[in-house]
């Protein structure tokens, strides 16, 4: 499911990627619309520019040019208001695209999330279509504090009626971020703030990476590492530098933690008995202790080894540089890990 | 404000339905044979009555806990109404919302809500959708007394500002928000007057008084539909009832509800005013008095009769795909 045989594809950014999605399905569908605060940027600032930021981080960059305020919709700063707008939006024909800047902003529109994104078409007897995307940056290891690095899907992933989307790369946040626009539910959709500059190559055409489907980065015998996100990314550095060393480990990304691929993560821990989870979010009630337990559960007989799981201690992410460095679990905690589980009897 | 004879028997075959729905609710709930909580509109009904009057199939509404009168007004099925007040499979939302998420959305009708508040921004969703596909409709949130101290009415009353939506935020003050007074939870004393800080037209009206009531909303739909953005309308009432089924009101006097029954029941007020005109008799009243008696007679048999949800059905509707 790496790159399609095509012949323009291009090195992209994550940024360049999810403005790529963006704008082809602003283009395929004219009820998309985007939202969220400075999506553009300078309205009725001194400057009189249509867009000055195209988001804080130039996410959204261009898309007024395009598509006109019409389509694309500067917010107060008003996370409630606009989340809960586009769920009213999404309820009576347009398939809204929201962008929550931080995650952590969220708390701030939750009753619009919990009480009414997620629950209006199990309330609704089924009669109602919520196809809302909520794109936000998450993660830590960008020196930004206790409230601008958090993880917090796996309290979206909790709830159901609400999608859950952690692209780990530009090719992969591409087609996913189509997905999650045409898909007919809430999809909320992570992009990792210390991966935005990452670049890979991405095909100009359209395609789409069906929410719900794990994707095996590398395959391997001895050990899975389920990990999500940028945590996919260093896992499969360890298991690069744990090759050397004679361990053959298999790392699979769930993309999506909501649907959960669980068919894929169990036919890899069948296949080598050991497992790893890796998650950024805090430990208790995460990604780590949910796969671990779906393992424990389905295929306990097959396990050779206790699941280990990998995660952040259980604090609020913190500011100063070496204690940030010390919460990011990062390849060298993952090799740790693997090491413990191979020596398990 | 001249209304044709059709105009006067619709506002009043609604305002009497809302009053025998949910006074027959009182009845059946006390039976117990109703699951859950159920919060009567009895009282309120020039004030749903009077604003949807104005509202087609274009328009939205959200409503909140205490919404049936929001149902019947904005022309959800009844019998479909009080199945889904019992449970049954025949309800509006399949048995799965019950009366504090009863919704029609093929009606224009968001939802009831059981968060106070909740339903203003999802106005403001069906605002823009409205003005971003052109279709000339308009939206209105009602919320109560209680809901208006809500940070999240705040918030869209400023976006419906800022956006210039066709939203319109009516606050139906019956006096209590569960059971503190508004005058005591409201500070400044006014509602309505919050509004101007948004530089938002407002307007307060007796809300017992269905010619006001509608009134103040022909001015709030006509700007609205020309562009002009949002209005409030708060709409001064009170309850009949407490403020869920089963409240002991032990926070109102036995003379307020005396005075309430008597002096500000919206049904007598208009029949009177409209009689006195000249415009209906009594005949009319009665036709529909009959007329409503039984529908609501079928809509509960109906509901009794109706089956429960199969239990196959739990995981149903949790996402369109999955």
């Amino acid at each position: 499911m790496t790159t399609s045989a095509t012949t323009s594809t291009k090195p992209k950014t994550f940024r360049a990627a999810v403005n790529a999605a963006l704008k082809q399905e602003m283009r395929r569908d004219e009820r998309v619309i985007v939202m969220g605060e400075d999506v553009a940027g300078g309205q009725g600032g001194s400057a009189e520019t249509e867009e000055a930021w195209g988001g804080p981080f130039g996410m959204t960059k261009g898309l007024i040019g395009e598509f006109g305020p019409g389509r694309v919709l500067d917010t107060p700063i008003t996370e409630a208001a606009f989340v809960g707008a586009a769920t009213g939006a999404a309820m009576t024909g347009l398939r809204p695209v929201v962008e929550i800047m931080f995650v952590d902003f969220m708390a701030v529109a939750f009753d619009q999330i919990l009480n009414q994104m997620a629950k209006i078409k199990y309330m609704f007897g089924g009669k109602a279509t919520l196809p809302i995307t909520v794109r936000c940056l998450y993660g830590a290891g960008f020196r930004a504090g206790a409230q601008h690095s958090q993880c917090l899907y796996p309290m979206l992933t909790h709830v159901p009626g609400l999608k859950v989307a952690i692209p780990a790369s530009p090719y992969e946040a591409k087609g996913m971020l189509a997905a999650a626009i045409r898909d007919d539910d809430p999809v909320f959709f992570f992009e990792h703030k210390a991966t935005l500059g990452m670049r890979e190559p991405v095909p100009e055409e359209e395609y789409v990476i069906p929410l719900g489907q794990a994707r095996v980065m590398r395959e391997g015998k001895d050990i899975t590492i389920v990990a999500i996100g940028r945590m996919a990314l260093f896992a499969a550095k360890a298991a690069e530098a744990l090759a050397e060393e004679g361990i053959d480990c298999e790392v699979v990304d769930p993309r999506t933690t909501s649907p959960l691929d669980s068919e894929a993560i169990l036919a890899s821990v069948r296949k080598t008995g050991r497992l790893i989870v890796v998650d950024e979010a805090y430990p208790r009630c995460n990604m780590a202790t949910d796969i671990a337990a779906l393992a424990a559960q389905e295929a306990f007989r097959d396990l050779r080894a206790a699941p280990r799981m990998v995660s952040p201690p259980h604090t609020s992410v913190p500011f100063g540089g070496p204690l940030e460095d010390a919460y990011v679990p990062g390849p060298d905690r993952i090799a740790d890990a693997v090491r413990a589980a191979m020596t398990d009897k | 404000m001249q209304l044709s004879r059709d105009d006067l028997l619709d506002a009043y075959r609604v305002m009497k339905t809302m009053r025998e729905f949910d006074e027959r609710l009182h009845v059946e709930f006390a039976t117990g044979e109703i699951p859950g909580f159920v919060h009567l509109y009895c009282g309120e009904e020039a004030s749903g009555a009077g604003i949807c009057a104005h509202l087609d199939d274009r328009d939205h509404i959200a409503s909140n806990h205490r919404g049936h009168g929001h149902c019947i007004a904005k022309g959800c099925d009844v019998p479909g109404m009080m199945a889904e007040i019992y449970g049954k499979e025949t309800g509006l939302c399949g048995g799965k919302g019950g009366s504090m998420h009863i919704a029609d959305l093929e009606k224009g009708m968001m939802g009831a809500n059981g968060i106070v508040g909740a339903g203003t921004p999802l106005v403001c969703g069906a605002a823009l959708s409205a003005k971003t596909l052109g279709t000339g409709g308009v939206a209105v949130a009602f919320t109560g007394d209680g809901g208006s101290n809500q940070g999240a009415v705040y918030e869209s009353m400023n976006l419906a500002g800022v956006w210039t939506l066709p939203a319109i935020f009516v606050f139906e003050n019956n006096g209590y928000g569960e059971a503190s007074a508004s005058s005591w939870a409201t500070a400044g004393g006014s509602i309505a007057k919050r509004a101007e800080g948004f530089g938002i037209p407002f307007v307060t009206v007796d809300g017992a008084d269905y010619f006001a009531v509608r009134e103040a909303a022909g001015e709030a739909v006509a700007r609205a539909r020309a562009g002009e953005g949002p209005s409030v309308i708060e709409c001064e009432m009170r309850r009949f009832y407490g403020h869920f089924e089963g409240d002991p009101q032990t926070y109102r006097t036995e003379d307020e509800l005396a005075e309430v029954r008597e002096r500000r029941d919206p049904i007598p007020r208009f029949t009177a005013r409209v009689r006195e005109a000249g415009l209906l008799e009594e005949d009319d009243f009665a036709a529909v008095d009959a007329e409503v008696a039984e529908l609501i007679e079928r809509a509960v048999a109906e509901a009794k009769a109706a089956k429960v949800p199969a239990v196959e059905t739990l995981a149903d509707h949790v996402y369109t795909s999955y």
